[in-house]
């Protein structure tokens, strides 16, 4: 079964999205979104090091993804820029070095496209059970740090003072991030990283009446989307990274319709902030 | 025993849960507070009041961990439970969060003691609604059920009724106390609303910046108006004090002697050492008032180093 290129790269999309799913949901809990995003574009980064370097690819763009991730944390303790403005920096730079050192890099060749946008096609059976491996690894360890990982969510000060360690909590969830950023690569590119993570949790959002449930519902909103984006490509000969955003994106509208979800009166406006 | 952040030595007392001596937070050059000395032991009620600004929160969050001391020292008794009410949580719409599922959220809870918090908070029927649906007080009486619901050993209650109706904050502050007497745990409390507060209180901080004064809530007062209001006068109390400073609207501070001064902190010379020239407050007994006279010094930072009584030299 594993010799069908197809079924290989359902095997793989699946695995990716059953993780981001869950890990989807605190990006957009946290408003982390952007943060995704740079971490996700320093990947490039990643790759080039470990051409130049000749080590292992995900050793490389996990390292990368953590260092920028770390870099950040720094900055932002300064206060010398918003968040915001910083991120943007971040991004857009750690995705132009390693655009540039690409290019310095004469004596290799490789398909930049493939790592913009993702070749599942071409995924192995090594690949798959990298993903499958490190996918029930991330999710492990958020099941095992889910109480402290919501808790500081809601407010990290509540969870320092009642004993859940935020900042341990924050960290484990940065690393878990770069790895799922590592193995997701292949898959959907550097690109459109972020959208596996965002557009799930959100399609989720209106049908889950808790944290918990709105976890394992992007999950498998995630896996619809891979597999409808995969047919989707085989039949209109699209590319496939794209098309299974694309998938995920006609299910978030499917959501929003007012037939889609039983509890519409919900839509009302952002009532979060409580002073 | 109790665990320092700083290493001077603890006061040695079982029945001190948490205990502040010289305590500061600092940030971006700038003391939010300073010369911070109390603690608070089992069954004792301390009210932090004061303006905006005073570094009440700060305060409290120094107290349990949240923030560590810039300067000075925290102690806290090893294992301390906490139960915590913020002065605000934001909680991002697009996280589901039923009321159920926010009584667990820093540990797990029976039913049954779910249950009890919530119709104690008076919120039972509230128990699968979602958090971002509560309005501002009952988000406020959910957050005091969750913290009640841990059974801990030291509440911290920052402006835990902010938002609740006035015949539901009496109520909720009958509760609190009930609480107190009922699992003997400590309770650090802060309150803009003084009077409503105070009753129950054993012992009162003003802060502005630093610990203008401290005591026992005077009792009771005859005023129609509170009688009215609440019908008991023992449960009731008043709290008057003269400041010896006045703090200007540019942050300076001017002082008896009418000197001005950047800040009023013990050590600027502009206190002397036992100088007390205004009221010192006397332990007013309330029915409520359970300990030995303790933490009675008004103004501490008046006596010089060696008398600060306030938070360590017991």
């Amino acid at each position: 079964m594993l010799d069908d290129f197809f079924v290989r790269a359902l095997l793989a999309g699946i695995g990716v999205a059953l993780t981001a799913g869950p890990l989807g949901c605190f990006v957009v809990w946290r408003r982390m979104a952007y943060f995704g995003d740079t971490m996700a574009h320093s990947a490039l980064l990643g790759v080039a090091l470990s051409l130049f370097f000749e080590i292992n690819l995900l050793i490389s763009v996990f390292g990368v993804a953590v260092l920028v991730s770390l870099l950040l944390l720094m900055l932002q303790r300064r206060q010398s820029l918003s968040a915001d403005a910083l991120l943007g920096i971040l991004s857009h730079s750690a995705l132009a070095i390693g655009l540039v050192l690409v290019a310095f890099m004469t004596w290799v060749r490789i398909d930049l496209i493939a790592f913009l946008f993702g070749d599942i096609l071409a995924v192995t059976p090594a690949d798959i059970a990298l993903i499958w491996g490190g996918g029930a690894l991330v999710v492990a360890a958020l099941a095992f740090l889910w109480r402290p990982l919501i808790a500081s969510t809601v407010s990290e000060d509540l969870a320092e003072a009642e004993g859940m360690r935020p900042a341990q909590a924050r960290l484990f969830f940065m690393l878990l991030m770069a790895l799922v950023i590592a193995i997701a690569m292949k898959i959907v590119g550097i690109m459109l990283i972020t959208a596996l993570l965002i557009i799930p949790a959100a399609t989720a959002r209106r049908f889950s009446a808790s944290p918990e449930v709105m976890a394992v519902l992007a999950a498998v909103v995630g896996a619809l989307a891979v597999v409808g984006g995969l047919f989707g490509s085989l039949h209109y000969d699209t590319p496939s990274g794209p098309s299974i955003v694309v998938a995920a994106l006609l299910l978030f509208i499917l959501s929003l319709l007012p037939a889609a979800g039983k509890n519409t009166a919900d839509r009302a406006g952002n009532k979060g902030v409580r002073s | 025993m109790l665990m320092t952040n700083r290493a001077v030595e603890a006061p040695n007392q079982d029945s001190q849960l948490v205990s502040l001596a010289n305590a500061g937070i600092r940030r971006d050059g700038r003391w939010l507070v300073r010369g911070v000395d109390f603690s608070i032991r089992r069954g004792e009620v301390v009210t932090l009041i004061g303006p905006n600004g005073a570094g009440k929160s700060t305060t409290a969050k120094m107290a349990i961990g949240v923030l560590r001391p810039d300067e000075g020292s925290v102690g806290r008794s090893v294992g301390l439970r906490v139960g915590y009410v913020p002065q605000k949580l934001a909680i991002d719409w697009t996280m589901p969060l039923s009321v159920r599922r926010l009584m667990r959220l820093t540990g797990s809870l029976s039913d049954a003691d779910l249950m009890a918090a919530l119709d104690a908070t008076g919120i039972p029927h509230l128990i699968d609604s979602e958090v971002r649906h509560l309005s501002g007080g009952e988000f406020q009486r959910a957050l005091l059920a969750r913290a009640i619901a841990r059974k801990p050993d030291l509440m911290v209650l920052d402006e835990p009724v902010q938002g609740v109706d006035f015949a539901g904050e009496s109520a909720l502050y009958d509760l609190i106390r009930s609480i107190r007497n009922s699992t003997g745990c400590g309770i650090l409390m802060i309150s803009h609303d003084l009077h409503m507060v105070m009753a129950g209180t054993d012992t009162v901080i003003c802060l502005n910046g630093h610990v203008c004064c401290r005591g026992t809530p005077e009792t009771v007062s005859q005023s129609p108006d509170y009688l009215k209001l609440f019908g008991n006068t023992r449960s009731l109390a008043v709290y008057s004090h003269h400041h010896d400073h006045t703090h200007l609207p540019d942050g300076r501070v001017m002082h008896g002697d009418g000197s001005i001064t950047d800040h009023c902190h013990p050590d600027d010379g502009h206190h002397h050492g036992g100088h007390h020239d205004h009221d010192v407050l006397r332990h007013a007994q309330t029915a409520d008032h359970r300990h030995d006279p303790h933490d009675h010094h008004g103004h501490d930072h008046h006596t010089s180093g060696g008398a600060r009584e306030g938070g360590r030299a017991r």
